[in-house]
């Protein structure tokens, strides 16, 4: 059979997105079923245990640690402030005392009478969970958060940094191809989600942060930028929690890469309207790609197909578009032009499933199966 | 004819038909071992894809999948209708096998904190016993690791650790501050991994004197967190000259059946199954060889290096360690092995002209898209680089954590006061090693076995005689349980189908200057030839597989092959496809500063090994 499976990522015109919004720790859900939400609003929350501050107070007060519960000022279960006397020593012969002013402000959580150490448990901790993507509650999981489903276009990007933001499309490029330089970013950006082309330099960047902009989606950013970026070579991919004062979302790779002409342009129609982004990426196993969600209209796009319920995804066939993923040929696409059963010797040596590529320039190569990606929708 | 599983019936001589899988993070592995001719020997293997997670999120189907591959293959049948593995009740029986058998690293393996008292003496001891048990060690929290308490509390509470090991104290010693670091976990209240209602699995293997107060502070009532499961096991360091870390180690495997891979999707299913407990994979890795080097009376070092992380094993005159370095990987860490070592680092492997920037964007690619490989000469090159560097600074974790007991007090002589080793000095000689084994995607795959065999001899720098090898098809995790079960059956296995001779690997220990006589060989037996080697040479003399060669060696003054400096010695060699390779660039090995020596050293060594001879090398370096 001249079919293979072969993973891509997802860019659709219109699909049904379900967003599942959890808390960390079990708290209460702000939401019912049907409620409809906007991406900014608190759906749920809960409060963390505050930190905790030890104290070693038998060395403070230059006692056993079995006294130390007999010397406190203060008891478990009180609150205290920071700088507030909570336990005093005997002194000699009732002179010369010394009293023990506490860390923290909190509630003293524990004295220990084996180690002489006591513990401020600092004010409990909020924690709230905002919708991220407007739309309507389908599913309430008790205590835990809830899921929002709506209609959206959905583009995934490869790489990503800094976690979840919205904001308004504001297109900086004229077309897919061209690389995202400096003087493109305009105050006007400030809050927007900035699309670019092509490559996204760091001073283009650095321009984006200094407006204000939300976020910056373009088809590729060379390494160096980003560790200047950082202010750090970047080691394993797990990102989200950046605070670089902006989302970034690199769509195709690293390096000088146009991003995908249909990505760029559905992007680009949707100018003027908010998009819910997300840089976090996780690659390992339970992968996660950065997005880009658009809520749509009732009807608009209704005629665009959900790719994965179109055909079998993942499946490669003849004609099939896809993206070659590694040098030497890395960022090219083309259409499946044969699907040869045998292994093959590759230029390294190893023998490998190969497929023929032809690009739209009527040359063809032929690559590892491993090495290319489907273009999904 | 068939049955449903039953409760083990484990007598070794019953046992002639076994299936094994081991169930990886992305893919299950399941082999088939039988008993023919009086010699267990591997015969059928089947893989499939992992489902731990969504949409199938039921380990057993992977399991069922990989398993009904065997069965195709064999012609046996081994996968009843309801989905189960079929048991044989009689030795004739044609389907079904006598035990079933697995390991598991899914879902990210089993993932632990350590805590000790003082860093180098319990907290080491407790991190040895988590790592050789398989885990991977997220933090070792200390009295003096040089973090404040509220830092530590802080850490404790961000990690998510499966279960805690917490040891401290000798017995009858002090019990203040095992207790004291007891009472910083317990109101950190670190959140476990599978959320909920799931009691967090701590585990006191320290001063015996302070159990009643370890429970007193991990006795939580009233607590909606769940609140802790604690068990207690003999002290790991009862005394500070003695290591007990087996009890430890034991509780941790049961602690990981009980609590983690029951929370672990189908996991409930597969732990019936299976005759004999399911174990982590690198702790089965490790059961195997030290198994071998038991048997065989050898010191032996194993390496896997995968796509995230990469395991040393090391088994030095009885003594196991394994480290795990976490971020030293060939895909989702490739770029912070680049990190770590320094692009000039890695590009000093490399004989062909490559360009920084456009090969720094190429590690990021190759790291967010993890399942490419290499399809130029050039990429592969390169790769093979990078391996050098992982696998070079994996090793070198390893040495420093492999050690003496640190805190003994030693009997100095009057020659010691010379000597600057203050104990806790690292038990991992290159030169009493005798076996290197290597597996994973970049060593495994390589598509030459001399690549593989330089990958591990300038990644490990061995010294005197070394045999190099590689596991097959990774099967080591299988012959791990195996041998909890039948070790004669995993060792025979083992020798037979698991272990690839590469060949053997002479090296002189020594500096000297480039040119100058390093040693001279005799070879006899399967092989005959004879010269001289200049330091800085490396010359390789073909011997087959399966072959045996008596190699006499004659080192120069201040070079050392294993008999001391300056002194010959005479060993058997193994041969195999990257035959005997004599080794004369000293040790350490350094390769020279100027970049263009640095480049020729790099070509004669590619030369003389033919590793890369034939490749087809793009004249734009693509």
């Amino acid at each position: 059979m001249a079919k293979a499976y072969t993973p891509g990522l997802k860019v659709a015109a219109r699909t049904t997105h379900r967003a599942r919004r959890l808390l960390p720790i079990s708290g209460e859900v702000r939401v019912a079923v049907g409620d409809v939400v906007a991406a900014k609003d608190v759906v749920a929350e809960t409060f963390m245990d505050g930190d905790i501050t030890p104290m070693n107070m038998a060395n403070r007060l230059s006692c056993p640690a079995g006294d130390v519960a007999g010397l406190m000022l203060k008891q478990i279960g009180e609150a205290v402030e920071k700088g507030e006397p909570i336990a005093r020593s005997k002194g000699i012969f009732g002179a010369f005392k010394t009293e023990v002013p506490s860390d923290a402000t909190g509630t003293i959580e524990q004295v220990s009478s084996v180690t002489g150490q006591v513990m401020v448990r600092g004010a409990a901790i909020p924690v709230q969970v905002r919708a991220y993507l407007s739309g309507k509650v389908v599913e309430v999981l008790p205590k835990e958060g809830c899921i929002i489903e709506n209609d959206v276009m959905f583009v995934q990007g490869i790489f990503g940094i800094g976690g979840e933001t919205e904001g308004v499309i504001h297109v900086a490029c004229s077309s897919h191809e061209e690389t995202l330089e400096a003087d493109a970013i305009t105050p006007e950006m400030k809050g927007a989600v900035v699309l670019g082309g092509a490559r996204m330099t760091a001073a283009a960047l650095r321009k984006a942060i200094e407006v204000g902009a939300a976020a910056v989606v373009s088809g590729g950013l060379d390494d160096q930028d980003l560790k200047e970026l950082l202010g750090r070579d970047l080691g394993v991919a797990i990102t989200g929690s950046e605070q670089i004062g902006i989302t970034v979302i690199v769509t195709e790779g690293f390096g000088d890469i146009a991003m995908a002409e249909r990505t760029w342009r559905l992007l680009a129609d949707r100018a003027g309207r908010t998009a819910s982004v997300n840089g976090a990426t996780q690659i390992r196993a339970g992968v996660m790609r950065p997005e880009i969600l658009v809520p749509l209209e009732p009807g608009e796009n209704e005629n665009e197909v959900d790719p994965t319920l179109a055909k079998e995804a993942g499946m490669l066939d003849l004609g099939t578009t896809v993206r070659v993923i590694r040098d030497p040929y890395f960022g090219l696409l083309g259409e499946v032009a044969s699907l040869p059963a045998e292994p093959a010797v590759l230029g390294s040596g190893s023998r490998a499933r190969v497929l023929e590529v032809r690009f739209p320039d009527g040359a063809t190569a032929v690559v590892p199966r491993a090495n290319v990606e489907l273009i999904e929708g | 004819m068939h049955s449903e599983p039953e409760p083990p019936a484990l007598d070794p001589d019953r046992i002639k038909v076994i299936v094994a899988t081991d169930c990886g993070s992305t893919t299950t592995k399941a082999i088939m071992i039988e008993e023919v001719d009086g010699a267990y020997r591997q015969t059928f293997r089947g893989e499939a894809p992992t489902t731990v997670e969504e949409p199938f999120a039921d380990v057993t189907v992977g399991v069922v999948n990989s398993v009904t591959e065997l069965q195709e293959l064999s012609g046996r049948r081994l996968i009843a209708d309801d989905g189960t593995i079929i048991r044989r009740t009689s030795i004739d029986d044609a389907d079904g096998c006598d035990i079933y058998i697995s390991t598991s690293s899914a879902g990210g393996g089993l993932q632990m904190m350590v805590a000790g008292v003082v860093r180098e003496m319990t907290a080491a001891s407790a991190k040895r016993a988590a790592l050789g048990a398989g885990a991977i060690v997220m933090d070792v929290i200390a009295s003096n690791d040089k973090r404040r308490p509220h830092e530590q509390i802080q850490r404790i509470r961000e990690l998510r650790p499966d279960m805690v090991l917490l040891s401290g104290g000798t017995d009858g010693g002090n019990s203040t501050q095992v207790v004291q670091l007891a009472e910083l976990v317990a109101p950190a209240k670190p959140r476990p991994r599978f959320g909920g209602a799931y009691q967090l699995p701590i585990i006191f293997a320290g001063n015996s004197d302070a159990r009643t107060e370890i429970e007193r502070v991990f006795t939580v009532e009233d607590d909606a967190t769940g609140g802790f499961d604690l068990s207690v096991v003999e002290n790991l360091r009862p005394t500070l000259e003695q290591e007990n870390l087996g009890p430890a180690r034991d509780c941790i495997h049961d602690v990981f059946l009980e609590h983690v891979m029951a929370h672990a999707p189908g996991y409930d299913k597969l732990i019936d199954w299976t005759n004999a407990p399911i174990m982590p994979t690198p702790g089965a890795v490790g059961d195997i060889l030290q198994t071998i080097a038991r048997t065989q009376g050898i010191n032996a070092v194993g390496v896997d290096i995968g796509g995230a992380t990469t395991d040393v094993f090391s088994v030095f005159d009885g003594t196991f360690n394994r480290t795990v370095s976490a971020n030293l990987g060939m895909s989702y860490s490739i770029s912070n092995v680049c990190a770590e070592a320094g692009m000039d680092q890695i590009l000093r492997w490399v004989h062909l002209d490559m360009e920084e920037r456009e090969l720094r964007n190429r590690v990021k690619n190759k790291m967010i898209r993890p399942t490419t490989i290499p399809q130029s000469a050039e990429a592969l090159v390169f790769e093979q680089a990078v391996a050098r560097e992982a696998l070079r600074l994996a090793y070198q974790q390893h040495k420093e954590f492999a050690t003496t007991l640190k805190g003994v007090q030693q009997q100095r002589t009057v020659g010691d006061v010379f000597s600057q080793e203050v104990g806790g000095s690292s038990i991992v000689d290159g030169m009493t090693l005798d076996l290197l084994v290597a597996s994973g995607g970049v060593l495994s795959h390589a598509p030459r076995m001399q690549q593989t065999a330089m990958m591990l001899i300038d990644a490990f720098e061995p010294e005197g005689f070394t045999t190099l090898a590689k596991d097959s098809i990774f099967m080591m995790p299988h012959l791990g349980v195996l041998s909890s079960v039948h070790e004669r059956a995993a060792m025979e296995v083992f020798e037979k189908d698991c272990l690839v001779v590469l060949g053997t690997c002479i090296a002189a220990k020594g500096q000297g200057k480039p040119g100058k006589p390093c040693f001279s060989y005799r070879m006899s037996g399967g092989s005959t030839a004879s010269g001289d080697l200049a330091y800085g040479d490396l010359v390789v003399v073909p011997l087959a597989a399966e072959e045996t060669a008596e190699v006499e060696v004659t080192p120069a003054r201040g070079f050392d092959l294993g008999n001391g400096p300056g002194k010959p010695i005479t060993r058997t060699a193994k041969g195999g496809p990257a035959g005997i390779i004599l080794d004369a660039r000293g040790r350490r090995l350094e390769l020279p500063e100027d970049p263009v020596e640095r480049r020729q050293a790099v070509t004669r060594m590619v030369e003389s090994t033919g590793m890369y001879d034939d490749l087809e090398v793009a004249p734009n370096g693509a």
